[in-house]
């Protein structure tokens, strides 16, 4: 479905992923752990068309997307679904416009069936519609605007796969935690593979299957849970050490 | 910059065409801006009116008073003015509201959506600013050529006829052109400087905020350099109808 192949990627001379490699199928998650800098939401912006390695390619379902027409871009884009980090929302349009974003700018339904959607597409993030459709984005806490941007990725365009930038940065525990459970809804419920960009371990372990940890823009290790508490690389090791406590703590849960 | 404006200028001719958007930005742009070319127009020929008046009586030339400002003001005068005031709180506007939009990657969240930044946000406000700037100048012309007119007929007590009869016979094609020209011209300036900046700020708050300073510094000395060619590439090939 997705795969970065050999990927070599650099802003000006300042180079930030050295032959990244690693696909996704259908229906997986992956979390990319990785300290701050390291590249992790580059990655993202690269499997979106956003940016183009300099070597290397990112293939979308067997096709490469740097090689595509704008046209044919924006096409595989609605398989894709994407919250920013920070939600991205655009801040001069009300909460419901920036849910029915895609519905607005592609399609001529009449507003009652765009507002019908949007208000459905609030309830389903667990945001109550009626309390929070006319507000501006400013208006609301970082985790309901978590919650709009996962909620106008949905409605878009019924992906197939949902790319979260450090969907939880910021947030407070409760906050996080239902910002958490939705993206575990998500995969559950309809099938999406998903890719979740964190250097939060406890997010990381809450959401996903597979873990893939970069270290210093290349790909420092790509395995399960088990594998990754059982790892000896340094790098690893050197990552996990901050969250020892909180890892062995979700690690006993996992295990329970 | 160059491949920037040619991008684009591509972008104008293609569809779809966001018209709610440009009109939006027509509004902000004119009704926005009207209050300040109103008061730098009727100030601005006021004092100039003074300081010619003052001079022309000396030399017992008063009479001369509304062809000085019907040329000083056309040609020169109102569209320089109208423009670096447009430049100033436009430009400054236009590049902090795309500098935000980026920083706070919601200019990627419009691509990831399937919506061409391009033709979404800079082509509405170059469109915006190509029909009110030389409509904004027209508003300050009249302004100043109007301040002209109160100076001239309480401090340099001149009929209202002369002034009026001195500031048509120097509306002629040739001041009017060069009048209408200047602006369309200016608002490509103050368009595609704005918008590249505002596009290319990075850096967050400080990186939008230094790309604001140098989006108002840029158009504002382009505008006056690009005047100064106008007037002399234009002089010269139209003379004869100045």
């Amino acid at each position: 479905m997705i795969a970065l192949r050999s990927v070599h990627f650099a802003y000006a001379d300042r180079p930030i992923l050295r032959d990244v490699s690693f696909s996704l199928a259908e229906g997986e998650s992956m979390v990319i752990l990785g300290p701050s800098g390291s590249g992790k939401s580059t990655i993202l912006r690269l499997i979106l068309g956003l940016e183009c390695p300099q070597r290397g390619d990112v293939i979308i379902d067997g096709e490469s997307i740097c090689r595509m027409k704008e046209s044919r871009k924006i096409d595989v884009r609605k398989k894709i679904g994407m919250v920013f980090q920070a939600g991205a929302l655009f801040d001069s349009l009300t909460v419901g416009e920036n849910v029915a974003y895609y519905l607005l700018e592609h399609t001529r339904l009449p507003w009652d069936e765009v507002d019908r959607r949007a208000r459905e597409m609030l309830g389903f993030v667990g945001l109550d519609a009626d309390e929070i459709i006319d507000k501006l984005p400013e208006e609301l806490s970082g985790g309901m605007q978590r919650r709009v941007a996962i909620g106008r990725a949905l409605l878009s365009t019924n992906p197939r796969i949902m790319l979260y930038d450090e969907p939880t940065t910021g947030l407070d525990p409760r906050s996080t935690e239902q910002v958490l459970k939705l993206i575990q809804r998500l995969n559950a419920d309809k099938g999406t593979a998903s890719v979740v960009v964190t250097h939060e371990i406890a997010d990381a372990l809450a959401v996903a299957d597979r873990f893939v940890l970069i270290s210093a823009g290349e790909v420092a290790f790509d395995g399960t849970f088990e594998a990754l508490r059982d790892s000896a690389d340094p790098r690893v090791l050197d990552f996990l050490a901050p969250f020892r406590e909180s890892f062995a703590e979700v690690s006993r849960k996992r295990f329970m | 910059m160059f491949f920037f404006s040619l991008r684009t200028s591509a972008a104008l001719f293609q569809r779809p065409f966001y018209g709610t958007e440009t009109i939006e930005q027509m509004y902000n742009v004119g009704v926005g801006s009207l209050f300040l070319v109103i008061l730098t127009g009727m100030f601005a020929g006021q004092g100039l009116a003074y300081a010619f008046a003052v001079e022309l009586a000396e030399l017992g030339a008063k009479n001369y008073l509304g062809r000085i400002m019907a040329i000083a003001v056309v040609r020169e005068l109102g569209p320089l003015l109208a423009a670096l005031m447009i430049a100033a709180r436009v430009s400054s506007g236009i590049t902090a509201e795309l500098g935000a939009m980026k920083s706070s990657h919601q200019i990627d969240a419009m691509v990831a959506f399937g919506v061409d930044p391009r033709k979404k946000l800079i082509v509405p406000r170059i469109i915006a600013l190509l029909v009110m700037v030389p409509v904004l100048t027209v508003v300050t012309d009249v302004l100043a050529i109007l301040g002209g007119y109160i100076v001239g007929t309480l401090v340099a007590h001149l009929a209202p006829s002369i002034y009026w009869a001195a500031v048509k016979e120097r509306l002629v094609f040739g001041n009017l052109f060069i009048g209408l020209l200047k602006p369309v011209v200016f608002s490509v300036v103050i368009a595609l400087v704005s918008t590249y900046k505002g596009f290319t700020a990075e850096g967050g708050t400080k990186g939008v905020g230094r790309a604001t300073t140098e989006s108002v510094m840029i158009s504002s000395i382009t505008i006056l350099v690009v005047n100064f060619f106008i007037t002399r590439v234009v002089f010269a090939t139209i003379k004869g109808w100045l």
